[in-house]
């Protein structure tokens, strides 16, 4: 089973982005859970959502302690939350930031591997708005090859967002091909 | 055969009440049941769905406006938790003795104060006294069936009493998980158009409600009585038939490697779901540990509860209420738990702990210390009548 730990703001799509990366899962046929930080919804405040996805039932409500992954929607994060704190061995932090990875781990003190995208900007001249729930998705895909896929996707990403559910693919593709992931 | 679909708990619970032509559903929305509402609101404006959705300004008036359209037969649906469930409950008393079979999904909630919108097992406990029938569910798969379940349930004319389907805010209701939705025509061909044998019609015309005098209440409650402690094979029936329908089997009590068990934890809701995990994790390491889970809570499943547990050295059963009884007598599971046992002469080591409370995690580890705890504690000195566990002193 792998589990994943997204941090973004209210509103920049930290949810959105669990519930597509589970529902990506299934489409494949894989177990998956995807659940936000239960609690009032506060915008431009920091808030977490999680996903579970596994080859069998998950038998389990617990909260996430231990993620496989993070993913950082918004690079100021960096500085108030300890986004590494649980991450498991071998675990990989994915970043939106404009920095490269040692840039990063400079201002961060983050041990475990660290990728990156420059996902605001994707976002912004692939969909004109800097919310970037897909866009990191596709940093997901580039980082852990095998996990979920952009054919798996592409139903969600149609079914919830009609007409402009094209360019998220693209802006979602794009930073599939951007991504760089420490050796 | 219908396929497995990502989608969110509340959302699915809103299309099997849909799936069961509700003719009313009457509601105001309160956390974390509102997406089921808001969904029941948009399939009737977006046409999915034929039924009038009543936009109440209360709780209070939700289940009275549900109370007149069931005793009008209309097949009735609302949703609620937690202050919500308190603010109507007034009338729910009035719903099961007038034995109308109304169904409403609980989110589960915490009670204030202080506030809190998270989840426990209060709202739940809260109703256990109303007459209505209280069934949980552990997962997603089990909220859409047992929504749709409920109302094959309510309207047995055997049975004619509301019925509560159960799940865990946020853990469940705020959950997207892949289930299965079934088709309609099977939903259509498992449940009946609701035909009471009693409604209010202008045409011919009956009275509901009326009041009982010192010299028929006593006759009148033990009737309801009488009523409610029979409709349980007619539960158990309506679960039969599902099971052989759709291949998905309910019953009012389940147990989990109960076979051979030194001790059994009784749980109800989704922490069942983290318990047998943690069960699976000790009878790695050896340890003769199973897991009962209550599905039916009212009517009390006493018989099956019994069955389920006799073989155990060690009960431990959770609570996820503060009952505040004053300290010297357990929490209400336990306390049907106790009085099952103590009627059958039955005495195994017994424990009850209260967790989950307001939100708080139930780690598989809490289950491990929990029957380590029992397993080294010795059976003398003052008894506890319960603990609070995960808590900071």
């Amino acid at each position: 089973m792998v589990e994943i730990r997204f941090h973004g703001r209210g509103g920049q799509g930290a949810v959105t982005s669990a519930e597509l990366a589970a529902l990506a899962a299934i489409e494949e046929g894989k177990y998956a859970q995807a659940f936000p930080s239960f609690g009032p919804e506060r915008r431009g405040a920091p808030v977490m959502a999680f996903v579970r996805i596994s080859d069998k039932p998950i038998c389990t409500r617990e909260k996430v302690y231990e993620p496989n992954y993070v993913i950082v929607l918004d690079p100021t994060l960096l500085k108030l939350v300890n986004v590494e704190a649980g991450l498991k061995e071998g675990g990989i932090v994915i970043v939106n930031t404009t920095k490269t990875a040692a840039q990063v781990r400079k201002d961060t003190g983050i041990k475990a591997k660290i990728a990156t995208v420059d996902a605001s900007k994707i976002a912004i001249e692939t969909m004109r708005v800097p919310i970037t729930n897909t866009t990191m998705l596709g940093a997901l895909i580039k980082s852990v090859p095998g996990l979920i896929s952009m054919e798996g996707l592409k139903h969600p990403i149609d079914h919830r967002f009609g007409p402009i559910a094209e360019k998220n693919v693209k802006s979602c593709a794009r930073a599939f091909e951007e991504t760089v992931v420490e050796g | 055969m219908s396929k497995q679909i990502g989608i969110e708990v509340s959302i699915a619970c809103a299309e099997a009440a849909g799936l069961c032509d509700v003719d009313v559903v009457a509601a105001y929305p309160i956390t974390p049941q509102t997406h089921i509402v808001e969904h029941l609101s948009e399939m009737v404006a977006d046409g999915h769905l034929d039924a009038e959705f009543v936009p109440v300004e209360s709780e209070h008036s939700a289940m009275s406006a549900c109370i007149g359209s069931s005793a009008a037969g209309a097949r009735t649906f609302t949703s609620t938790c937690s202050q919500g469930y308190a603010l109507m409950s007034e009338l729910c008393y009035i719903a099961a003795s007038l034995r109308l079979p109304i169904v409403m999904a609980v989110a589960n909630r915490a009670l204030s104060a202080p506030i809190n919108i998270w989840n426990d097992h209060a709202d739940l406990m809260y109703a256990r006294d109303t007459g209505w029938i209280q069934i949980i569910a552990e997962n997603g798969q089990e909220v859409v069936d047992l929504t749709i379940q409920a109302f094959r349930m309510g309207e047995d004319p055997n049975v004619s009493f509301p019925v509560q389907v159960n799940l865990d805010g946020f853990t469940l209701s705020h959950m997207i998980e892949p289930l299965t939705i079934p088709d309609k025509a099977d939903v259509d061909k498992y449940l009946p158009p609701y035909r009471p044998k009693l409604r209010l019609d202008p045409a011919n015309p009956v009275t509901f409600g009326a009041v009982g005098m010192p010299d028929i209440y006593t006759e009148a409650r033990k009737a309801q009585d009488e009523a409610f402690k029979n409709s349980l094979p007619y539960i158990e029936k309506a679960w039969d038939e599902f099971g052989k329908q759709f291949g998905r089997y309910y019953k009012p009590v389940e147990t989990y490697k109960t076979e051979g068990a030194e001790t059994i934890i009784i749980s109800m809701g989704s922490i069942s779901q983290t318990a047998m995990t943690a069960v699976d994790m000790m009878r790695a390491e050896g340890k003769k540990v199973g897991l009962t889970r209550i599905r039916l809570f009212r009517p009390f499943p006493a018989e099956a509860l019994f069955a389920a547990i006799k073989g155990a050295k060690n009960v431990i059963v959770l609570d996820r209420v503060t009952s505040f009884a004053g300290g010297h007598v357990s929490g209400p599971v336990a306390l049907e738990v106790k009085s099952i046992l103590y009627d059958r002469k039955h005495h195994p080591k017994l424990r009850n702990f209260l967790v989950g409370l307001g939100g708080r995690d139930v780690t598989d580890q809490n289950f491990m210390e929990m029957v380590d705890q029992v397993a080294a504690s010795k059976d003398d000195g003052v008894p506890v009548a319960y603990e609070f566990i995960n808590v900071r002193e």
